[in-house]
């Protein structure tokens, strides 16, 4: 675009186009490299729609859909449920002073290895785990229960996550809330509850889609925490995908499956961009 | 009514706080127990599992990798935004907007997705899997980062301070290493460190792009096929360590950015 020995022009390209390249060739490349392989046969090439097909048709591939849209969708539902109230203690009830430090300390464990943070999770639930020993040493159970391998494992490792994640999330949301909506609607003769119900969540409503657009992005899409905590009792998305390059080398069965799962993101995002849009305005 | 409103608000936050720190609570406190089972009851603390760990040849060379990819995937990551982000800020360019959702576009998109495509075209180019291809992968994640926290941090005051410098006489490569850099410096350092803890912790794209030489995420994974076992307790705990280091020196750089 830039003549060459203009230099005022040629700069700003120079700039930016060592990050554009990257982008493009490990990012956008990649992207269409794996479109294609989607659309080709494992065995000996040749355009196909076999892949999508095998999706659409195979109940078992099915199921790994759904129980991902589950997992992910009472994660969500219950993460908000849990920071929400957390938050709102956090931004109102800890003193000012004090509460970068309380804030710190709620997110801190945020910061261990996620692959760890799954498997501690074990820690506390296997067979012979804390929560099994502190139940049998009490006598409330007689034999250990079956928590880990199973869906309440993986949806409490995620909620621990996105706990974390949701009430940094909603604690910016309601310190930005500018503490005189809350005084007009007193003044008006609305009982703390009614202020809530009526001023203080519909206008951090933006902030909880933000949230809860992020957990399903980030929980949908990951593999670590379903395949060291839910085992392979329920495979979802991920691990499926995984289960295709690792046992048996079938990229393009793989290439199809992201790319599934990436359109569900892709219409998700659609769905919450009314609220995405206000945030980033 | 109210006192009792009060009291359960404070039992709400402290079970909360409970959830969140079980796991890490109970992940530290058995890296210091003595016997094979990290399990309860608690035996009394011995430091023998860390250093089952630091005389593990695999796990300190998986370290040693970890660092390296980190620091060097964020030098590049955020050489790379903040030149873009200074071009972006700077002067006006066709169909810029677009651009610039063009390098934070892999934020919207799974870490494992990246890695799969990567894996797909490498697999296509003949490129072996090693630490470079997931140095690689690392950028993708990290460049969109920090461009965004760099970017966000461009204001209009250091605008002047740059023009004084041209004005001055100074070629525009003056202007951006001894101006914009110093000046945008906080910025700069939060993009790499929170960059460096990513790649640290990051997983899945080691996972699928190296082989022989793999990261410390990866050689944990490996660890927990044999279930249980203290020393990855000891292991989880050193990386804890370390993540909480970089995360205070993020938090310092970002504090320091207030008076601005």
């Amino acid at each position: 675009m830039a003549s060459a020995g203009n230099n005022s022009r040629a700069l700003p390209w120079a700039l930016v186009t060592p990050a554009l390249a990257w982008t493009c060739a490990f990012f956008v490349l990649p992207f269409i490299a794996m479109g294609f392989s989607s659309l080709t046969a494992h065995e000996g090439g040749g355009f196909t729609l076999a892949n999508y097909s095998q999706f659409f048709t195979d109940p078992s591939y099915w199921r790994a859909m759904v129980n991902s849209l589950e997992v992910t969708a009472i994660v969500t539902v219950i993460s908000i449920l849990l920071a929400y109230p957390f938050a709102w203690i956090l931004a109102e009830m800890v003193p000012e002073r004090w509460q970068r430090l309380a804030l710190m300390l709620a997110v801190l464990p945020f910061w261990t290895s996620y692959v760890v943070r799954s498997y501690s999770w074990l820690l506390v639930l296997a067979q012979n785990g804390v929560i099994n020993r502190a139940l049998t040493g009490i006598g409330l159970i007689g034999e250990p229960l079956q928590l880990a391998n199973t869906r309440f494992a993986t949806v409490t490792g995620f909620v621990h996550f996105f706990v974390m994640l949701l009430t940094l999330t909603i604690f910016a949301n309601l310190k930005q809330l500018s503490p005189s909506y809350r005084k007009a609607a007193a003044d008006l003769g609305a009982r703390p509850v009614r202020t809530f119900l009526h001023v203080v969540l519909p206008l951090t409503l933006p902030g909880i889609m933000v949230g809860a657009f992020l957990t399903f992005v980030l929980c949908i899409g990951d593999y670590v925490t379903p395949q060291i905590l839910g085992g392979n009792n329920e495979l979802l998305m991920p691990q499926l995908v995984m289960m295709q390059i690792g046992r048996r080398g079938d990229f393009p069965l793989a290439s199809a499956l992201s790319i599934i799962l990436m359109a569900v993101v892709t219409i998700a995002y659609l769905a919450c961009a009314r609220w995405l849009k206000i945030e980033r305005a | 009514m109210r006192a009792a409103v009060r009291l359960a608000a404070w039992v709400y936050a402290i079970a909360v706080y409970g959830f969140i720190f079980l796991p890490v609570v109970v992940l530290v406190l058995f890296s210091l127990q003595a016997t094979s089972f990290p399990i309860p009851p608690f035996t009394g603390p011995s430091l023998r599992w860390y250093q089952a760990v630091l005389s593990d040849a695999k796990l300190t060379s998986a370290l040693f990798n970890s660092l390296l990819v980190a620091v060097l995937s964020s030098l590049a990551s955020v050489t790379l935004g903040f030149l873009s982000a200074w071009g972006f800020a700077r002067f006006v360019l066709p169909g810029s907007a677009i651009l610039r959702g063009l390098i934070t576009l892999p934020l919207t998109v799974s870490y494992l997705i990246i890695g799969m495509g990567l894996l797909v075209l490498f697999n296509w180019a003949g490129v072996p899997k090693s630490l470079l291809a997931a140095g690689i992968g690392h950028v993708v994640i990290n460049l969109p980062l920090c461009f965004a926290i760099i970017y966000s941090q461009m204001g209009d005051h250091q605008i002047n301070i740059e023009r004084a410098a041209r004005d001055l006489g100074a070629a525009e490569w003056k202007v951006l290493l001894m101006i914009a850099v110093p000046v945008m410096a906080p910025a700069i350092f939060a993009g790499f460190f929170l960059s460096m803890t990513f790649s640290w912790d990051e997983f899945v794209i080691s996972f699928l792009l190296t082989r022989f030489e793999t990261t410390l995420p990866v050689e944990i994974w490996n660890l927990l096929r044999s279930g249980l076992n203290p020393k990855t307790n000891a292991v989880g705990s050193l990386v804890f360590a370390v993540s909480i280091v970089l995360v205070v020196f993020f938090e310092l750089t970002l504090l320091r950015r207030k008076p601005a």
